[in-house]
């Protein structure tokens, strides 16, 4: 599938490969380039104010969906340690999901992501980020873990959905998504979830039960896929932009109805168009989320969750 | 994505189920005079089978008269400001009409056979029994009224998951029926669940699957994903039975699947098991502490 963000990147692209010759070439010759050098840059940066500055949520859908976003395991590279463990423990070890112990700014935690491939290689391994019900299985016993361990656990969301093949069903998918979100819900620790890139449906609420949920400026949170609403709402997935403005599944848009607590702002073009800056502003994030939560006793902590739940919601009495 | 397959069903449905005096089967093709097949639980004489019940018929099959609602004030809201081919405020007023419903469960307190009991029950004709708000409020508010009187609670599921026109909304109802489900199991009191057609998406993904007992209901189809979508998919058609409730139990994912008309018998045993089971504790308890 082609990406329109990819499309609209590679004029820009273009222009900088243009700008690095130049002052290639200014160094190396006896002509002053500068202000030609000066030019070129203005317009690059005025195309990409003018490209990125104002993203519909269609728009953002794709930024979200780009290959070279950064994905859970770029974020989680960034720990000081990692010790991945793997599998439900009964058939399976599901590479859409990863997870283990780790250590994030001195801090020792419990780590669960959803993890696309970049290519389609890795993509295939990876299932596209789509988890199968043992992948929920394999949430479940780490978040059990966490609790047994008395450790934090973050998690990182990017997920177009759980997988939805004949299999999935024959191994009860919905069963699984049941039961991560229960062991999600009891967890006696804090729980920081981090909306990365997608954030579909019941696959990504699955991991997403959580004290404080951070949302990058350029991921969605939807209840549907865009494409899924317009093709059941019009009988046209073309109509998919329109139902993404409808969705209100921008961060900004959930932040509004209190659901996203904190909405991370990315680089002007997206966040891989500075990976390490933007992983070490969602680390940062992270770490002070569970800076705050880490006094709480168990109880209060339980209390305050079900508290931040039970209010959502609106309707007229 | 193309329709998914409680909306055909919903649509295939509908025109012989609103007749006022005949219905015709939509399996058989028997027509069945309206108040003899209600006399028989909406279920068809000739081959057994199950309509699609409304919540007040369910609740009257099953209670043994009284009934104190929970949550009926409780009333939708448009909180996007939803318009696609028709405004949400619109789809709701249709949906009320159609089905004397305020929205898509009734949620009370009642005695099954002697037995007090917290019953939620989805109606599918209420926005095919989409989750949206007011559906996740009523049924926190009866697990909490449920957790609050240390009663047993019998949800009924029928749903074609969150509800759309809602959102974000609609999906965290998930996140907040699960932690009011979790809260009253944790204490200690039983859950059962009563799976009927169709069960699926958001819902079947939360409460559905959480409880101590699932049942089902005879053919009731019941999944995550939507036949049409996993078809796609795999790009070939899926055996009939499929996502039925007897798949289910072959599969092992479910208690039983149990007839209609053996379902209030089947619940009170299982509230009888319950209450034994607490008479034990408390006797036990009270052995302890004496």
């Amino acid at each position: 599938m082609n990406n329109p963000i990819m499309e609209r990147e590679r004029g820009l692209l273009e222009l900088e490969k243009r700008i690095e010759e130049l002052r290639a070439a200014n160094a190396s010759q006896p002509v002053d380039m500068s202000a030609e050098i000066r030019a070129l840059e203005a317009k690059y940066a005025e195309i990409q104010r003018e490209i990125f500055g104002q993203m519909s949520p269609w728009e953002k859908v794709h930024m979200a969906r780009h290959p070279k976003r950064p994905t859970a395991m770029d974020y989680i590279s960034q720990f000081e340690q990692f010790d991945e463990l793997h599998g439900d423990r009964h058939s399976r070890d599901d590479q859409a999901i990863v997870g283990g112990l780790a250590k994030l700014h001195g801090r020792s935690v419990v780590v669960i992501g959803e993890q696309r491939g970049r290519d389609t290689k890795e993509n295939v391994k990876r299932n596209f980020g789509m988890p199968y019900p043992e992948g929920y299985r394999k949430a479940e016993r780490f978040i059990k873990l966490a609790g047994r361990l008395g450790l934090p656990v973050v998690t990182f969301i990017d997920t177009k959905g759980a997988d939805p093949s004949a299999m999935s069903e024959e191994h009860a998918q919905s069963e699984a998504i049941a039961e991560c979100l229960y062991a999600f819900s009891i967890a006696p620790v804090p729980i920081v979830a981090t909306v990365i890139g997608e954030g579909g449906s019941g696959g990504a609420l699955a991991l997403s039960i959580a004290d404080r949920i951070l949302m990058l400026e350029n991921s969605y949170y939807s209840v549907a896929s865009p494409e899924g609403c317009a093709a059941i709402l019009w009988s046209d997935a073309g109509k998919a932009d329109e139902a993404a403005a409808r969705l209100k599944l921008t961060a900004n848009d959930l932040v509004g109805f209190g659901i996203v607590d904190e909405m991370i702002p990315e680089p002007l073009g997206g966040a891989h168009r500075d990976t390490a800056g933007t992983i070490a502003a969602v680390l940062n994030s992270i770490e002070l989320a569970l800076g705050d939560l880490a006094s709480m006793p168990p109880e209060r902590l339980r209390e305050a969750r079900y508290l931040k739940y039970r209010r959502i919601g609106q309707w007229v009495s | 994505m193309p329709m998914p397959d409680w909306l055909r069903h919903r649509s295939k449905e509908q025109p012989t189920e609103d007749a006022a005096l005949w219905t015709k089967c939509p399996k058989c093709g028997e027509v069945l005079y309206r108040r003899d097949l209600s006399a028989n639980q909406w279920v068809c004489p000739r081959c057994s089978h199950h309509f699609r019940m409304s919540a007040y018929d369910r609740i009257s099959s099953l209670v043994d008269g009284d009934f104190t609602e929970i949550g009926s004030d409780i009333l939708p809201a448009d909180p996007l400001g939803w318009v696609d081919k028709k405004s949400y405020p619109a789809k709701l007023n249709a949906d009320r009409e159609k089905s004397s419903l305020t929205e898509g469960v009734v949620c009370g307190i009642g005695t099954i056979e002697g037995h007090r009991t917290a019953l939620g029950v989805m109606d599918f004709h209420f926005r095919g029994g989409t989750m949206g708000s007011v559906v996740g409020e009523r049924i926190t508010m009866l697990l909490e009224a449920a957790l609050a009187q240390k009663v047993p609670c019998i949800l009924f599921t029928a749903s074609g998951g969150a509800r759309m026109e809602e959102g974000m909304l609609a999906l965290m109802q998930m996140a907040k029926t699960t932690s009011a489900v979790a809260r009253f199991m944790e204490d200690g009191n039983f859950f059962v669940t009563v799976l009927t057609d169709p069960t699926t998406g958001g819902v079947s993904a939360s409460f559905a699957f959480q409880s101590d007992i699932i049942l089902a209901e005879p053919k009731a189809m019941i999944g995550f994903s939507g036949r049409r979508v996993i078809e796609q998919t795999i790009r070939q058609k899926l055996p009939d039975q499929f996502q039925t409730a007897e798949f289910l139990l072959d599969k092992g994912h479910i208690d039983a699947v149990v007839h209609r008309h053996q379902l209030k018998g089947a619940l009170t045993r299982l509230l009888e098991y319950a209450a034994a089971g607490k008479a034990n504790v408390q006797r036990t308890r009270g052995a302890t502490s004496a």
